[in-house]
């Protein structure tokens, strides 16, 4: 996609409760009409972000813009934007059409056009039909539609989204998310989207945003944190399985760098003479089209080695596996990514 | 086969009578029993030594339909309904809404209005004896701070059933604070966030979601204020005695003073029954109409 004018900027934005969590020198840069995923595991301070830019929770530190608007401590309401909640938050006592309306009636927008809206925002998520009932008496996919038929309804330009589809069943979620996806881009809204499912986040997001401890680890393309990982936490969190880390010792011919990163897909095995590394075989997990099998060797964590079809290796059993150096990613003492390595030799 | 079926079926029957004979027996004795024996002594003539009971139809109803002390305590007890329902029910509702939000000192707040509901009802009265008592009482020593005149509230006719009222009011908002606090507390906080994201205002958000998610606390506390306004008569004894001048008597203690102070048991029955005729009509007005109109989570 074409690089359009920063949409939502956030600067050096810290937030703590008591002097701790929270989150610190938070720094985005957001594109209009941009799909952008926050993921990292729970605790990690995504959700405080999302709140954060909603509103909901105001920053100890930092400015927020959104649409060149500073909004650092400006009210929800005021900031135009729709929020999915996690639990969806629906009005249990309201139709589903009055939970839709719900925020258009507040905004007294006349009859008739909210009628139009409403029906084109069920029309959208294909939930005409359902206007009276309730949530209780809805499906949970049912219920997400209606929390996003809510968020969109309004036609703001920002949409919040805090896990939405965490509570919906594998099959639904993957329906779903094309579906999000898709509406997001026909009404052409900027979309930030808080999930700790890697897979939603990758297959969605224009920029993924990954998290830890508070602050951002990495931003980029999908792509990036895949080939190209900041530091040793996103090598280990992004990708299944994630990226195996090698120490340089147990690697001839690599003392000189801290840790080494591999792929999966990256790793032959070959006869036996002919490997680089000798490792003993832990665990086969099939996958219909390929079976990752788990290896462990003397400081190595994570190794892994995909293998087509179904394979059935005995734990216990020695592979020899053979990669090429321009797979391997390189890491210093402090976690953090090596771009190229100097002095040390390369076989 | 059919055999074993039996015994299982005859077991479960069994069991399920032994688990609804402790409320049945309870029921029956202190409730069913009573009422129809009420209900027939109401249907009967006080005995005499000379006169002795005979069955009189409904001759105690009309005798009491005849008497203006019933229909001056129908008046009262129907402005002591009037009254101490909405306004101890508002009471609550605001306190609770208070008392849930982000307040400093919070657990005091919800102690101290909490503690009037711990207090026996005749303590109450005490207590209220000696705010209302002319020229000792607290109420008047503040009234003679600004000049006011002393007050007998509880010995003029135009005040008493009011002082009754305050001092019930007080005692009951405490505790159907306490129902609305917890059915406050059962509504998730992202509905408020929710609201504020659409940029509904606090009054909005109270009107539109809070109030009809609490329409169950609602409907639940009026019948227990509407059977409070009937049953809830133990500080009259200590602060009027229904006086004066029957200003301040309401039902319950009527139907007390006739059948034991003046012993006349057919006619305090009658009343009894008509209490409770009145009371039934008006629960399954609420339980079938308001009912409808409440949404359950």
């Amino acid at each position: 996609m074409t690089q359009a004018e920063t949409f939502v900027n956030v600067d050096n934005v810290a937030k703590r409760w008591n002097g701790q969590l929270g989150v610190e020198e938070v720094s985005l840069s957001i594109p209009r009409g941009s799909f952008v995923a926050l993921l990292g595991p729970s605790g990690c301070g995504k959700s405080t972000t999302l709140r954060l830019l909603s509103g909901l929770e105001l920053p100890d530190e930092g400015r927020i813009s959104i649409g060149g608007r500073d909004v650092t401590t400006t009210a929800p309401s005021e900031r135009n934007l729709s929020m999915v909640f996690q639990s969806y938050a629906l009005f249990p006592h309201l139709s589903v059409a009055e939970n839709v309306i719900f925020g258009l009636r507040v905004r007294k927008t006349p009859r008739a056009e909210r009628q139009e809206k409403l029906k084109r925002a069920l029309e959208i998520t294909g939930l005409l039909g359902y206007e009276q009932r309730k949530p209780g008496e809805l499906s949970g996919g049912q219920r997400q539609r209606v929390a996003l038929a809510r968020a969109i309804v309004a036609n703001q330009p920002l949409c919040l989204m805090d896990e939405p589809l965490s509570n919906l069943d594998a099959k639904l979620r993957a329906s779903v998310r094309k579906d999000i996806k898709k509406l997001q881009l026909d009404l052409g809204m900027t979309v930030i989207y808080v999930t700790h499912d890697q897979t939603e986040a990758m297959s969605m997001a224009d920029l993924v945003v990954l998290m830890k401890d508070g602050h951002i680890q990495q931003s980029g393309a999908p792509e990036d944190l895949y080939y190209r990982p900041n530091n040793t936490f996103v090598a280990e969190f992004v990708g299944s399985p994630p990226m195996a880390l090698i120490e340089g010792s147990a690697l001839p011919g690599f003392e000189g760098v801290a840790r080494i990163g591999l792929r999966a897909e990256n790793v032959q095995v070959t006869k036996s003479g002919d490997g680089r590394m000798t490792c003993k075989v832990s665990e086969c997990e099939f996958l219909g089209s390929e079976t990752f099998i788990g290896l462990t060797h003397p400081g190595t964590t994570g190794l892994t080695v995909s293998m087509p079809g179904l394979r059935h290796i005995p734990a216990g059993e020695e592979l020899e596996i053979t990669f090429s150096d321009e797979d391997l990613h390189f890491f210093d003492a402090a976690g953090q990514r090596m771009e190229r390595l100097t002095g040390a030799p390369v076989n | 086969m059919a055999e074993h079926v039996n015994i299982e079926r005859r077991r479960q029957a069994i069991y399920g009578w032994l688990l609804l004979s402790p409320a049945a027996i309870l029921l029956t004795t202190f409730a069913f029993y009573p009422s129809i024996a009420t209900l027939w002594t109401s249907l009967f003539s006080r005995g005499t030594r000379r006169n002795p009971t005979e069955f009189v139809g409904g001759e105690n109803y009309t005798d009491l339909f005849a008497d203006p002390t019933f229909w001056l305590v129908v008046k009262n007890n129907l402005i002591y309904a009037a009254a101490t329902i909405p306004i101890s029910i508002f009471i609550a509702l605001g306190m609770a809404l208070w008392a849930n939000s982000k307040i400093p000192a919070r657990g005091f707040v919800r102690t101290a209005y909490f503690t009037p509901t711990v207090l026996p009802m005749i303590a109450a009265a005490n207590l209220w004896l000696f705010f209302y008592t002319p020229g000792l009482g607290v109420l008047d020593q503040i009234g003679s701070l600004f000049g006011l005149p002393s007050i007998n509230w509880l010995g003029q006719p135009e005040t008493a059933l009011w002082a009754v009222i305050i001092v019930t009011i007080w005692k009951e908002a405490g505790f159907f604070m306490i129902f609305y606090l917890a059915a406050l507390q059962t509504i998730p906080e992202d509905l408020k966030e929710a609201a504020d994201i659409e940029g509904a205002s606090r009054f909005t958000y109270t009107r539109r979601i809070v109030l009809p998610l609490l329409m169950p606390t609602t409907l639940f506390i009026m019948v227990n204020a509407l059977i409070n306004s009937v049953k809830l008569i133990d500080h009259l004894f200590i602060l009027t005695k229904g006086g004066p001048n029957d200003a301040s008597k309401l039902i319950l203690y009527y139907i007390w003073e006739m059948a034991f102070a003046f012993f006349d048991a057919p006619h305090a029955a009658a009343m009894t029954i008509l209490v409770l005729i009145v009371l039934g009509i008006v629960a399954g007005i609420k339980f079938t109409y308001l009912d409808k109109r409440t949404h359950y989570q």
